[in-house]
């Protein structure tokens, strides 16, 4: 049978303020435990919750990036369920009326575009940590991350492959950092998704039954989650099972999904509205605010790149990988003679492997895009070629400075003048005439040798097309 | 609406009620008397009414995103009744 996968993605983005969503305690990572949980995050008697404004702006900039609604009242709801860290009893959620409804993300899976429709995101708090070690059979609870603000982006069911699930998750990991409400760090929790995983004999309108997989927080055990929920719920079937919908959680040491919990003790959560929270106004005028604000987006940045300087849509998507990494090429464009193919070849190849080995983000570069520019131009120009050009970037990397004060210190600049060339050639002929016999007698391959010869000669620094211009012409002649 | 005995059976585990058996028959008629008061307004036509979602005709103030609360995990942790390395200790519990 021809199975059709359906997916939709319910994504948790801590959002990036100072403070919580409805207590002025700090949400900074790393605090000793329960330092930064207040009050209010403790939900002791008499407190009242009231709404962080900058959290409101970041739902509201992410509704704008992604075409959705933004409501002008919304609501915020109680999500009651009992665990030990949730102090209050009661998530404060939304439910009824959302901040942000509808909008869509794009994506490209394989050279096919699909919009991925978004149902909502909608502001809630996040709950503490349990610590389940040994705590003489104890569990110990830390409430720092209570009160922490996250948008939830509900995806629509739309999309048909663990690969397409991988490709949405990083555009909305993308986005959401570009646009600065959210830091993107998977493992500090700050950005994790839930899969809601499905499949159905293709053709068929109905949906399957589906599973969720909870707290997916790196894009690979995202894509192997998934990957085996497939495999999993079309062997049940074929085998002639059904699937029972559920909760499970992905277990990375063993690469499978295992059951958290079935239907039949699915919470209730009786949601209702929070009557310590009146209702949220979004006037028009601060939705233009945000809207003048924004900056360029990600998509059209990378459009833009491939429309004005003609880079492939793979190589503007490196490009505008982050905000970080596009100011990086457009602070280096103008150093290297806007030649952006070359620019683009350097900040993806040599510059990427250089951050890559170090763990090193692009804004922590130990080469500036002035300097790099500076290295470019002498490749541009001839000084130096591809070859000392790598070499003279590990220096760059390594040592700092400047390339042109690099290429005269270490003598790296490369012989182009043909009268140079001409005297290394000669000489070399006048040492080897067996050789230069061979090759006018036809043995081509006696050419190599005197490349070989001819460089190492040059100290390595011969102009590769000049040099083997002069060989020919000389070698040619009687 | 009629509430059955597994419907209250539910409802108090939700709530982390404990029930006796013996409480269950009276608690359902007064449960029942609820649902009646319910039945009632809930046949109210309220077609071209916006729904109300809080009882003030109020909108949020919100806070600046300042951070205002220093550490009082000392004070806080003083009344709590186990604590150890920062951590409030609980029951355990896992899923």
């Amino acid at each position: 049978m021809d199975w059709e996968v359906v997916i939709g993605l319910e994504t948790h983005a801590q959002l990036a303020t100072h403070s919580k969503i409805f207590s002025g305690a700090s949400t900074a990572f790393g605090a000793a435990p329960n330092a930064q949980a207040c009050a209010v995050d403790l939900a002791l008697p008499g407190v009242l919750p009231v709404l962080n404004r900058a959290a409101v702006d970041c739902a509201i900039r992410f509704g704008l990036s992604t075409g959705a609604t933004i409501a002008s009242r919304s609501i915020f709801a109680r999500k009651n369920y009992f665990y030990p860290d949730l102090p209050k009893g009661y998530q404060i959620s939304q439910y009824e009326i959302p901040v942000v409804s509808g909008g869509a993300m794009v994506i490209e899976v394989e050279g096919r575009v699909r919009h991925v429709r978004l149902t909502r995101a909608h502001l809630e708090e996040d709950a503490g940590k349990s610590l389940h070690e040994d705590f003489h059979g104890l569990s110990g609870i830390d409430l720092n991350r209570a009160g922490t603000p996250l948008l939830e982006i509900v995806s629509e069911p739309d999309l048909r492959s663990a690969a397409e699930a991988v490709a949405y998750a990083r555009a909305l990991h993308r986005l959401v950092t570009w646009i600065g409400i959210c830091d993107g760090n998977m493992q500090e929790g700050s950005f994790r998704c839930d899969a809601n995983v499905s499949v159905r004999p293709r053709g068929q309108e109905e949906l399957g039954t589906r599973c969720e997989i909870k707290n997916l927080n790196s894009f690979r055990f995202l894509e192997k989650a998934i990957e085996y929920e497939i495999r999993r719920q079309i062997e049940l079937i074929e085998a002639g099972g059904a699937v029972v919908q559920e909760t499970r959680l992905y277990d990375p040491d063993r690469d499978e999904t295992r059951s958290m919990r079935s239907k039949e003790d699915a919470q209730d959560y009786r949601y209702f509205p929070d009557p310590d929270l009146l209702p949220l106004s979004i006037e028009a005028v601060w939705i233009d605010r945000v809207r003048a604000e924004l900056p360029e987006l990600p998509d059209a940045m990378q459009q833009r790149f491939t429309d004005d300087f003609g880079l492939s849509m793979y190589d503007a998507g490196v490009l505008t990988a982050s905000r970080d990494m596009a100011r990086y090429f457009l602070d280096l464009l103008p150093c290297a003679e806007n030649d952006a193919k070359l620019c683009a070849n350097w900040v993806s190849g040599e510059l990427a492997a250089a951050l890559h080995r170090e763990s090193l983000e692009i804004q922590d570069s130990r080469v500036s895009p002035q300097q790099l520019g500076g290295l470019l131009k002498r490749i541009q120009d001839g000084t130096i070629s591809g070859k000392m050009a790598k070499e003279l970037f590990d220096a760059l990397w390594q040592e700092g400075g400047e390339a042109d004060a690099l290429i005269e210190a270490r003598g790296l600049k490369q012989i182009s003048d043909v009268s140079s060339l001409e005297r290394i050639v000669e000489a070399l002929m006048a040492e080897h005439p067996a050789q230069v016999a061979e090759y006018r007698a036809g043995k081509e391959k006696v050419f190599g040798f005197f490349v070989g010869r001819a460089m190492k000669a040059s100290g390595g620094r011969a102009n590769p097309e000049q040099l083997n211009a002069v060989l020919k012409q000389r070698l040619k002649a009687e | 609406m009629a509430l059955t005995d597994t419907d209250l059976r539910r409802l108090a585990r939700l709530a982390r009620l404990r029930l006796e058996e013996s409480e269950i028959s009276g608690l359902r008629e007064q449960f029942a008397g609820i649902l009646g008061l319910i039945d009632q307004l809930q046949a109210v036509d309220t077609r071209g009414i916006e729904p109300l979602s809080h009882a003030l005709d109020l909108e949020a103030r919100l806070r600046e995103d300042v951070v205002t609360e220093t550490d009082q995990r000392a004070r806080f942790q003083s009344v709590a009744p186990q604590v150890e390395e920062g951590l409030y200790l609980v029951p355990k519990v896992i899923e």
